[in-house]
């Protein structure tokens, strides 16, 4: 058959198939993510149907995915935001990364896979998926309680510390040296400091170069720019990714707005391209290797986010069964794990089983998530009831 | 009382008080628009045991809802302090002849003295309405003026 004709078909089926799993996790309630690694797992290498001939769309797409998915994200926040949340719960947030970092970087130093594959597996087990917990909150009726402020400006630090640490990892990774790295930091950090400015003063200036009546030039203005942004971020070893979001932060609130209208199916296409090809990447062989470790992981990050949670809403004043309430929602683990991941495992500078490693870990802590949101008030209660003693008569 | 709003970043905005009996009551606005009313639980205070989503339309009855004894309640005690003067609600009935003309048409002010200050639509108050103002049948409408011109009022409001 022609080679196009069967590119053609492999990525026809792939969709397709990404859309029923898509279909199943909305029926099951869970999020899509840890299917569509599924469905890599089951076509890649070693897997029940490799795909062959696809790779040239899929390796730029899939990049193109993490541009948008963090694009997205810093739509999401205005720079006030940030800066608010900073201002207020740079404590939680400080106690949220010390706290969730330190069972990946533990558990990697154990494996043996050194200080940068601790690094990554840090960030692997820091950050929550903004994603997911959105979505749980919204579920279970919960974004008017007491805690949430709290469990979002959690969700909001750690998206603020990505700004710093995927440069960091990148720079490590990169092995560019003491001075080198740390001109990269110095330079994500002149730039955050600058967008949040440039964002909170001239909103209006940024969002005019790619503000326009015409919903199609809008669409490939905003997405000419992220790419543009992304590229140039990446060459100064910043990261693609933190370009397109400090880009999305610097875009003021009606043109966000309309930005995340228009690109969230884009961004559906391609980060679902993108979670494809890790889990295409990663050799299901392996993973019972790693399953052990995997479910370690999951129990003690689970427990650590908890404590996490637990304590930023302590922090504003939040009753108990709250503060338990803010811990189980940031549990769930998700998009965020797998780009950094992904970002660790192009560079080759790690060993080769953080793929199955975060895969599985991932898999496991994007389901356990919502349920730990869902069982932590009944749990709560019974507890409380076996630990208050009986009414004197 | 103090309405406290807090941002909820990447939600939109919450705005709620505490009533005197140690509920909060609020309503969240979402980034796109659509407003959620909350109401918070009984036994866990930071909790909510109510979260409704409401359209522009629902909102606007349930704030009428709320304020519109009020608003009644205000102008009796404004009417009260001119000594004859009273307040009366009249509907428009299904065989009024203002079903479907406007309140300039009634002259009402000129033939009764009283003056038309409120009509109620399906729960839904429109203070002070203007002379191009359009009766419905099953409107309510809210009359101030003098015993006899109040008479009056209804008379034409029933029959022309």
């Amino acid at each position: 058959m022609h080679s196009t004709a069967l590119s053609l078909i492999e990525l026809g089926a792939l969709f397709f198939g990404l859309g029923v799993l898509g279909r199943v996790a909305g029926r099951l309630g869970i999020s899509p993510v840890p299917l569509y690694l599924l469905g890599g797992l089951a076509f890649g290498a070693g897997g029940f149907l490799p795909l062959e001939g696809i790779e040239p769309f899929t390796g730029v797409a899939s990049e193109v995915g993490v541009v948008l998915l963090l694009l997205l994200l810093g739509l999401e926040y205005s720079a006030s935001d940030l800066v608010g949340g900073l201002r207020r719960s740079w404590l939680a947030g400080i106690v949220d990364m010390v706290l969730n970092a330190a069972p990946g970087a533990i558990t990697a130093l154990i494996l043996g896979w050194g200080p940068l594959g601790a690094l990554a597996m840090a960030g692997v087990t820091w950050v929550s998926s903004s994603g997911i917990v959105a979505k749980v909150l919204e579920e279970l009726g919960r974004l008017g309680n007491r805690e949430t402020p709290a469990v979002l400006s959690v969700l909001v630090m750690e998206d603020l510390a990505m700004a710093l640490y995927l440069p960091i990892t990148t720079a490590a990774l990169a092995a560019l040296g003491f001075a080198a790295g740390l001109r990269t930091v110095a330079i994500a950090l002149g730039l955050l400091v600058v967008v949040l400015l440039v964002a909170l003063r001239f909103g209006r200036v940024v969002s005019s170069v790619v503000e326009s009546p015409s919903s199609e030039v809008f669409l490939l203005r905003v997405f000419g720019i992220a790419l543009l942004v992304a590229g140039v971020a990446s060459s100064l070893q910043v990261s693609a990714g933190v370009g397109a979001f400090l880009l999305g932060i610097a875009i003021s609130e009606d043109t966000a707005e309309n930005a995340t209208r228009v690109l969230a199916p884009l961004r559906d296409l391609f980060a679902a391209v993108f979670f494809v090809v890790f889990g295409l990447n990663t050799d299901p062989r392996q993973i019972p290797a790693v399953l052990p470790a995997a479910i370690a992981l999951a129990v003690v990050s689970t427990a650590t986010k908890v404590g996490a949670g637990w304590f930023a809403a302590r922090q504003i004043g939040v009753g108990r069964l709250g503060r338990w309430r803010a811990g189980a929602a940031l549990v769930a683990r998700g998009e965020f794990s797998i780009v950094i991941a992904g970002l660790a495992l192009t560079t080759g500078s790690v060993d080769p089983g953080l793929a199955p490693l975060a895969t599985t870990y991932v898999l496991l802590m994007a389901i356990l998530g919502p349920v730990a949101a869902r069982v932590v008030e009944p749990v709560h209660g019974a507890i409380t009831r076996r630990l208050r003693p009986a009414p004197a008569t | 009382m103090d309405v406290e709003v807090t941002r909820l970043p990447g939600i939109g905005t919450k705005q709620e008080f505490t009533t005197t009996a140690g509920r909060r009551i609020g309503v969240l606005t979402h980034r796109d628009g659509h407003r959620e009313l909350l109401v918070s639980g009984r036994e866990d205070p930071d909790a909510c045991t109510a979260s409704v989503g409401l359209t522009d339309a629902e909102g606007q009855a349930l704030g009428t809802l709320l304020g519109a004894p009020n608003l009644v309640a205000q102008l009796q005690d404004q009417q009260r302090e001119v000594e004859g003067i009273t307040t009366a609600q009249f509907p428009v009935g299904a065989g009024s002849p203002y079903d479907g003309r406007t309140l300039g048409d009634t002259a009402m002010r000129t033939r009764t003295s009283t003056s038309i200050v409120a009509v109620v639509r399906d729960h839904v108050v429109s203070p002070s309405p203007g002379p191009d103002f359009t009766f419905r049948a099953g409107d309510l409408v809210v009359v101030v003026g003098t015993g006899d011109g109040l008479g009056q009022a209804a008379a034409i409001l029933e029959g022309g």
